[in-house]
Formats: C-alpha cells, structure tokens, sequence
C-alpha cells in the first residue's frame, strides 16, 4: 500500500513538472516568434532551452540536458546576444497591417507539419510508443554517453569535429573578407 | 516510466518545430530567422531523446548531442553573416536582401 502510494505521488510530481515545463517552452516559443525586439526574443530563447532542458532529464537524458544549458543556454545564446548588441536594436513589427497573404500561408504551413505529425502518431505510433523499455541506472549518464562515443558511434564524432572546425574557418573567413572590402571602400573613396 | 508517456513529448516537439517553422516563414529579421531555426531543432532534439528513452537505447542521444554541435556551427556561420552585413551598410532583412534571386 505505501509502495503504491509513493509510485502515484511520484508520478503526480512528474506530471506536474511536465506541465509546467511544457507551458514554459510552448509560452517560450510563441514569445520568440512574436516578440519585435530580438534582444527580448533571444532572452525568451534562453527560457525555452532552460525548460527544454527540464523535460531532458524527465527522459533521464542528464548529461544532454547538462550540454543544453553549457553549449546553447551559455555559449550560443551568449554570441546571440553579442551579435544582437553590436548590430543594434532593430525593430520589427510582425503581425502590423492585418494578415496578407504570406502570413496567411505561413500558419497554413505551420498548422499542417503540426497535424500531420499528431496524425501519423495517432494512427501508426501510438500501439508502440506506449510501451516503454526500461532503461538501469547508467542511461544518459556521461560515462555511458562517452562509451557510446568511442565505441558504436566514433565516425558521428569524428564527423562532427570536422563540422566545428568547417564552422569555425567559416566564420574567420566571413569576418576577414567583409575587413578586407571595407578597407578598399575606404581607400577608394 | 513515470509521468506522461513518450507521446506526450513527441507532441509538443512536433508543436515547437511548428512554431519555429512559422517564425522561419513569418519574421524578416535574420537573427530571429536563426533564432526560430534553433527552436525547430531542438524541437527535433526533444523528439529524438523521447523515442531514445521509448526504445532504451542510446543512439538518439548521441544523435541529440551531434544535433546541437550542428546548430553550434550553423549560428557561428549565420551570426558571421550578419555581422558582415552589419559591416556592408546593408538591410537586415531577407527580403530585401534579394542579390541571388533568379
């Protein structure tokens, strides 16, 4: 009786925090979209991955959600935030002048992906999602994580190295080229 | 597993990668294009680690995490263009931005 009594307490708990997560990046999300400063839309970003985060570890993924918060909730949305200072505020109204015909399509589209998705859930998925493994204590930890990495999955990290660093040349060239031009702008004028 | 079941998450995935979609098609300002960009994949993330856990094996996690050094890599490319176009004088807007279009 008090073992099944914990389970259902535990389970209410989880269901809240999945509710409560869950409004927190869908509230998140419509907010990013929606709002014309993209200073304020990148500080809602920063909710969303935080939640995001919040509903990893309810899938007892620890150390994805670990990286989310490091990688995108610290570095990327950093740079995001750098960037959106240097340029300045650029403001935009999104929704201004009623819908036309862009905008009409655009939640058409939106609205479809979402449908199909629920749909194809519905009738293919659902008989087999509803079983669930069940997964030891080592799932999503990180030694786990780096066994799977040298192991079964090595070229997916080698590869994924290789794409940093692609990355990575990329934005020095970018840089460096538009420094170039501005210097013989300037010397031609 | 306790709390919701696996489809839960896969709806509000789907539900995140159509809002992000929307920004993509909507907004006009590139840094919120990439910022909606960000909110699609880690809509796909989100999908992918609830089928990982569905399953009980890991491979979705590992293709969660390469996932987010994509999205690392595209932001560091996407956010060096705008600041070059910050740096030409030219609009931060994609639809004025039409030089390619055939």
């Amino acid at each position: 009786m008090n073992t099944i009594l914990a389970v259902s307490a535990g389970n209410i708990v989880v269901w809240a925090v999945w509710v409560i997560a869950g409004f927190a990046c869908l509230a998140s999300g419509v907010a990013v979209v929606s709002f014309s400063n993209p200073f304020f839309s990148a500080l809602a970003l920063i909710g969303n991955l935080g939640s995001l985060a919040v509903l990893y570890l309810l899938l007892s993924a620890e150390f994805v959600a670990a990286a989310q918060v490091l990688v995108y909730a610290g570095a990327v949305m950093v740079m995001f935030l750098f960037v959106i200072a240097y340029v300045g505020p650029q403001q935009e109204t999104p929704w201004k002048g009623g819908p036309n015909w862009q905008t009409v399509g655009a939640v058409l589209a939106a609205g479809a992906i979402f449908i199909e998705v629920i749909v194809v859930l519905g009738l293919k998925a659902g008989g087999r999602l509803s079983h669930v493994h069940s997964v030891n204590a080592t799932f999503g930890s990180p030694g786990w994580i780096g066994r799977l990495f040298l192991t079964d999955h090595l070229l997916a990290f080698e590869i994924t190295s290789i794409v940093l660093l692609i990355a990575a040349v990329g934005g020095v060239i970018l840089g460096e080229h538009t420094k170039r031009r501005d210097v013989a702008v300037e010397d031609a004028g | 597993m306790q709390g919701p079941g696996v489809v839960w998450y896969v709806g509000l995935s789907a539900f995140l990668f159509g809002i992000g979609a929307l920004g993509v098609l909507v907004r006009r300002n590139p840094l919120i294009v990439l910022l909606s960009l960000e909110i699609m994949l880690n809509g796909a993330n989100l999908a992918l680690i609830a089928f990982a856990r569905s399953a009980g094996n890991g491979a979705g996690q590992i293709f969660a995490l390469a996932v987010m050094a994509v999205a690392a890599s595209e932001v560091c490319v996407g956010l060096g263009l705008v600041v070059a176009l910050h740096r030409k004088r030219l609009p931060l807007d994609v639809d004025k931005l039409s030089e390619l279009r055939g």
